[in-house]
């Protein structure tokens, strides 16, 4: 390991590497292999203002570098969060992003409310099911609204929609940062039953699969609003593909399934991102973000 | 590398292939992963990650543990009984001797073992009654009286039929087309034999008919049943929530549970058998 600085600020968010766990791949299990003070920042399962039973199984199949899932955002419901996950990650001084959906603004609006006075929040990302510029505004107003100042709101991009109109719609209405990808659109057919794989019917597309479509989607939102914090989630899997997350124009990154595969990744991954840094002179985390944008034609690092 | 867990908990630890051998219509893995055969105790399982760095694979595979050893000429091993049902159990049985394997393990929870020296039945259907054999063991550690139930399709689908009867008291065995033992299945010979031997509790490793009709027959019996469902493909550490089971707790209520981390033995009269695959409408937060 060199003497790479790997620090980065996201949206007032002081995290030592832009290495973060992303919503929904990442529990508390996950101390058992992982220094989940080490990460960037922990981002919780998704959690609901009620109690959620989640999607009948099979909820996860693979597919040739990819992981389509529907979960259904299985969780205890806020007040269960509040009493066990959100204490045990305070205690351990895990920096904590809350994942936090809701069905309606009302939802949203209290979800906000009570995290606003729950001790332990770093920040709260709002998980976008709606790929509806008018709608993520409305969610993402609501929720900045109720939280204070110091807490950096992130807008969890819905799947499928013009990224770019959502991200601005997110911002415009108080979002400190963005978050693309969310998983893609998907569907497997089980070739005994011939209907849909998963208990839900469709799915989402994450894994390997996804990591140039989530580097696109990364691309647009840098190249429109450069000013604008990006945190780039889609099948990370190694140093370069979080290296490409930066040079992209992301400030921080996500891993989700790799973890899967994998529960020591993060430790892995941020090695190697440092090593990474390193081979090509780049000082920090930092000076790598958006720099695929203005690398001249011709150059070689 | 490794990373190590609480004293208890699982590790996970790059290993290697020492063996594949083919055990009638399945293969017998052995591996060297250190750390995880102390940790061991009947009823977890172990998590590969399978085809390689630079695999297409992007989930774990679970297998139950048939057997571990904590010493030996090659450190701690592994034992697992699969058969090849896909491209990454056929990748597994045909890895060679040296292959490097990232295994996770013992995950789960293991069967309850009974304070007193009571009379056991051991039920499994083909390879998934692998893991009864180290059971058995420890239960007659404990002067428990072991009989077993051993069931297959054909000969060849049976496991451990000769190793059963040096580890219990009694064997019995079917197959479905009758080509030795019984003419039926498991579930089919458990009633009698459970009257037989007096049996107190039943463990049980197999399909969901399987470990349903178990359950169904040990509690006509009155007897306790220790069911280990097969735990689906995903990450088995408890992250993905993929293989949920609607299980009925302590408090009488329905909860969607992962079969990697409250699993995979549970209670038989505890799981609701008849909806597995769905989310119960009383299940808590269903809606």
């Amino acid at each position: 390991m060199s003497d790479v600085d790997l620090a980065v600020d996201l949206a007032g968010l002081a995290m030592p590497t832009p290495v973060m766990t992303a919503a929904g791949c990442a529990g508390r299990e996950l101390a058992a292999y992982s220094d989940l003070t080490a990460l960037g920042a922990f981002v919780t399962r998704t959690v609901t203002l009620d109690a959620c039973a989640g999607s009948p199984p099979p909820r996860v199949v693979e597919t040739p570098s990819g992981v389509v899932s529907a979960v259904g955002l299985q969780n205890p419901g806020l007040q269960g969060f509040l009493t066990t996950d959100l204490p045990w990650l305070a205690q351990r001084r895990v920096r904590t992003v809350v994942s936090a959906s809701a069905g309606s603004l009302a939802e949203y609006g209290e979800l906000a409310r009570r995290l606003a006075t729950a001790p332990g929040v770093d920040a709260v990302e709002v998980h976008l099911e709606v790929s509806d510029a008018h709608q993520t505004g409305k969610a993402v107003h609501v929720v900045r609204r109720d939280l204070p100042v110091g807490v950096p709101v992130l807008a969890k991009l819905g799947a499928g929609g013009d990224v770019v109109g959502l991200a601005r719609a997110a911002v415009d209405n108080g979002a400190d940062a963005v978050v693309v990808s969310q998983g893609f659109p998907a569907l497997v057919i089980d070739p005994r039953t011939l209907r849909p794989t998963l208990g839900a019917g469709p799915g989402l597309l994450s894994g390997p699969a996804v990591l140039p479509l989530a580097l696109r989607c990364v691309w647009d939102i840098h190249e429109a609003m450069p000013e604008v914090p990006v945190v780039g989630a889609g099948g990370v899997r190694t140093g370069f593909d979080a290296l490409s997350m930066l040079l992209a124009g992301a400030t921080a990154v996500q891993l989700g399934s790799v973890l899967l595969r994998d529960p020591a990744a993060a430790d892995r991954i941020t090695r190697e991102l440092a090593d990474e840094l390193a081979r090509r002179d780049l000082k920090s985390a930092a000076d790598a973000v958006g720099l695929a944008h203005q690398q001249p034609e011709g150059t070689r690092r | 590398m490794s990373t190590t867990a609480a004293e208890t908990g699982p590790v996970q630890v790059t290993g290697e292939v020492l063996s594949v051998k083919k055990a009638g219509a399945y293969q017998h893995l052995t591996m060297v992963a250190p750390g995880v055969a102390e940790r061991f105790r009947p009823g977890t399982f172990v998590t590969l990650a399978v085809g390689g760095p630079l695999s297409a694979t992007t989930l774990r595979r679970s297998l139950p543990v048939h057997r571990a050893r904590p010493t030996g000429a090659y450190g701690g091993t592994v034992e697992c009984v699969f058969a090849v049902e896909d491209a990454a159990t056929a990748w597994l049985a045909a890895a060679p001797a040296g292959t490097p394997l990232d295994v996770v393990g013992p995950l789960g929870r293991p069967y309850a073992l009974p304070k007193e020296p009571v009379t056991c039945v051991l039920v499994g259907d083909g390879c998934a009654g692998a893991p009864l054999f180290p059971l058995a063991e420890r239960l007659r550690e404990r002067s428990c009286v072991v009989h077993m139930l051993l069931g297959g399709a054909t000969e060849t689908a049976l496991f451990g039929a000769l190793e059963a009867r040096r580890a219990t008291r009694g064997v019995v065995v079917t197959t479905a087309d009758g080509s030795v033992g019984l003419r039926g299945g498991v579930v089919d010979a458990l009633p009698d034999l459970l009257t037989r031997v007096q049996a107190d509790v039943v463990y049980a490793a197999g399909p969901p008919a399987v470990l349903h009709g178990v359950a169904r027959a040990a509690e006509a019996h009155g007897a306790w049943s220790q069911t280990a469902v097969d735990v689906p493909d995903g990450c088995g550490t408890g992250l993905c929530l993929g293989c949920v089971l609607p299980v009925v707790g302590e408090d009488g209520v329905t909860r969607m549970v992962r079969a990697c981390a409250e699993g995979p033995v549970f209670r038989g009269d505890r799981v609701r058998w008849d909806d597995l695959g769905t989310v119960p409408s009383d299940a808590r937060g269903a809606s």
